[in-house]
């Protein structure tokens, strides 16, 4: 039992991480960047190379996760930005996040080739040392350091939304970018600013995941993609706190549904109980019901 | 590729003819489709190793009084496409007598037909699907073991070492292969009368198995059996071992892959699985194979030995048919193959037409598949 809450919540940190990101680019610009899960997957890629390099893991996350923010910003100009005067921006920028999930992904392809790699052996310390007994269960440092990781990115983040002038900014254009323009907040500079952060958070995200399953391939992102977007739903579209609290809450029910029925009903049980949920309460556990959050 | 076999097959007739061979011999000619490029190149390359060696050992031995056999090796690309093109060459042009091969149980579902239509006998020599193969007609032989063939034998050998009465069992049910080897080890626990204490599922995306581990660990099982192909073989070894999981691992032929070391590391050192290859083993036949590959500066493996049998079964099928070396002088003499010292152990067909021998039981240990004795 110790362990199964211990293996969910460890579950739970990872989509609450990669749905964070997702959330955030959907609260300002209401459109469902599809091409987080192929910048979840670079980053762990690039992250990979720098510790093959001998660079200190301690020093290629955060490479790795500035790296996923550059390509956050590039992927904004070049996907999204030429996109957002066109009326039928939402779909437009659906589409074209798509695409660029299929070019960043056959180019990781071209590159690692199509085959599971890990993180070299002692990145992370393994076996029974590196382990101790918590709530009747095992749990490794690095799980733990994933759990904690993953809160003080929503702490951070939160601070920065709510208590910053970039925040403050990136939560008027989600509002509204008319009236953020008309009082002289720079929309363009707000945006690149949430991709930015965005991507950077997908690609911790990734670079964790890396960490802990060392199954690292191009493709990488498909398992974590649908879950992912469960779960901003789950939480109410664009918000934050509800998309830690359904991360986590989606990691519990899976694994307790395949530890008591069995990994076949994993899925069947946690997208009927999301479909069940939507019925009931549809803007979400967070979510506002007429206005929108950054 | 094909010429350079040809051109090795010449030297060998020429020194045949140099060392005084007196009269013409009959040339036999066997066309062996393999995956020299593709996906299962690896396994083509030990594959093609294996034949040529045995052709050369054959006729230099002088085991086959008047017939000297010539192998035309071809690559069927790991395609079923390319797989046809080849069988149709071998059986219209070259005019061969057999064929050995293809390397994928994939590519033989849809080459080997070809073959039973003319009329041309096929020995696999690396198919290891239970159903579909040999079942295509009486023309398809195979010296490969399948799975069924393999896993229960190397379960009963992990219980003599272990002595489990319980087991804990997962699979991936997304999957045939992965499947139907969880087919086979359910009725071989059965079989062993041991009790099963818990059964999970996981699909190949997966990359967390932490819950059906924790379950099924938690029903205090004496031994994991896993069927998993071997990427998500690694992650089910790694994650079982963090959950403080150190008894021993039993998988399907999935896990034979050295990419299971590469990506599991130290968390891989005792699981065990099965294999057609016993390559410790002092039988004089294995021996002698492992000699003649060492004088070609050859590291064999478990395909080189099937490959080198192959041709061994071919041999004796056309020893035991007088000498004659037909289409169906061969399918006659495959009919009476028994007892044939091979690397893999005393070798016969049986009334399948799939090959029957001992498989043997191997461990990761120190990073290497060490065989079990």
């Amino acid at each position: 039992m110790g362990q199964q809450v211990i293996n969910g919540l460890f579950l739970g940190s990872i989509y609450a991480l990669f749905a964070l990101g997702y959330t955030l680019v959907f609260g300002v610009l209401d459109i469902l960047n599809l091409a987080h899960a192929a910048v979840f997957m670079v980053a762990t890629f690039v992250a990979v190379a720098l510790v093959g390099h001998g660079l200190d893991i301690l020093l290629a996350l955060p490479l790795a996760v500035l790296f996923a923010g550059l390509l956050g910003l590039v992927l904004e100009r070049v996907a999204f930005r030429p996109l957002r005067a066109r009326t039928d921006s939402n779909i437009a920028g659906l589409i074209s996040s798509l695409a660029a999930a299929t070019i960043i992904e056959a180019v990781a392809l071209e590159i690692w080739g199509p085959n599971i790699t890990r993180f070299p052996f002692g990145t992370m310390p393994e076996g029974p040392a590196s382990q101790f007994q918590l709530l009747g269960g095992t749990v490794s440092r690095l799980q733990l350091t994933i759990i904690a990781v993953a809160v003080l990115l929503f702490l951070v983040l939160t601070w920065l939304v709510k208590g910053t002038r970039l925040g403050r900014e990136v939560r008027a254009v989600a509002e509204s970018p008319r009236s953020a323009r008309v009082l002289g907040v720079n929309v363009d500079r707000a945006i690149a600013a949430a991709f930015f952060i965005s991507s950077a958070l997908g690609g911790a995200a990734g670079v964790l995941y890396g960490l802990a399953f060392n199954s690292i391939s191009p493709d990488m992102g498909h398992g974590v993609e649908l879950k992912g977007l469960a779960v901003i739903v789950l939480g109410g579209m664009g918000s934050m706190p509800g998309a830690v609290l359904a991360g986590f809450a989606l990691g519990l029910t899976e694994v307790f549904v395949v530890a008591n029925l069995g990994g076949s009903w994993r899925d069947v049980i946690s997208f009927a109980g999301l479909f069940l949920f939507l019925v009931l309460r549809p803007r979400g556990l967070m979510g506002a019901a007429a206005t929108r959050e950054a | 590729m094909r010429l350079a076999g040809r051109i090795s097959l010449f030297f060998a007739a020429a020194s045949l003819l140099l060392t005084g061979s007196a009269r013409a011999a009959t040339v036999v000619k066997i066309g062996a489709a393999l995956s020299l490029t593709g996906p299962a190149a690896a396994y083509g390359a030990q594959q093609k190793a294996g034949i040529l060696a045995a052709v050369d050992e054959i006729n230099k031995s002088g085991r086959l009084k008047g017939v000297k056999l010539e192998a035309i090796i071809e690559d069927d690309a790991s395609t079923k496409e390319q797989g046809i093109a080849v069988f149709q060459r071998f059986i219209n042009k070259d005019k061969v007598s057999a064929i050995i091969g293809p390397t994928l149980s994939n590519t033989a579902t849809a080459a080997d037909p070809l073959a039973q239509g003319a009329k041309v006998p096929v020995v696999a020599i690396s198919n290891t699907l239970p159903k579909g193969i040999t079942d295509i007609g009486p023309y398809i032989w195979r010296v490969s073991l399948t799975e069924a063939q393999v896993i229960p034998s190397a379960l009963k050998a992990a219980q003599a070492k272990f002595g489990f009465k319980r087991a804990a069992v997962l699979y991936g049910n997304d999957d045939a292969f992965t499947q139907g080897g969880y087919g086979v080890m359910k009725s071989a626990l059965e079989a062993m009368g041991t009790t099963t204490v818990g059964t999970q599922t996981f699909a190949k995306p997966d990359k967390d198995y932490t819950a059906q581990l924790t379950a099924l660990l938690a029903a205090k099982p004496e031994i994991l059996v896993v069927s998993a192909l071997v990427e998500n073989a690694s992650g089910i070894v790694t994650q079982a071992r963090q959950l403080g999981w150190q008894g021993p691992i039993f998988g399907g032929n999935g896990f034979n892959s050295p990419k299971l070391m590469s990506n599991a590391g130290p968390a891989a050192e005792g699981v065990y699985v099965g294999t057609a290859w016993n390559k410790p083993s002092t039988d004089a036949a294995n021996l002698a194979f492992q000699k003649a590959m060492a004088d070609r500066k050859h590291d064999p493996d478990q395909f080189c030995a099937q490959a080198y049998t192959g041709v061994l079964a071919i041999a004796e099928a056309i020893k035991l048919s007088g000498g004659k070396g037909g289409r169906e002088d061969i399918r006659a003499g495959f009919l009476k193959v028994k007892g044939l010292p091979t690397p893999l152990g005393t070798f016969a067909f049986n009334k399948d037409r799939d090959g029957e021998h001992s498989a043997a039981l191997q461990v990761v240990k120190d990073g290497k598949f060490q065989i079990v004795k």
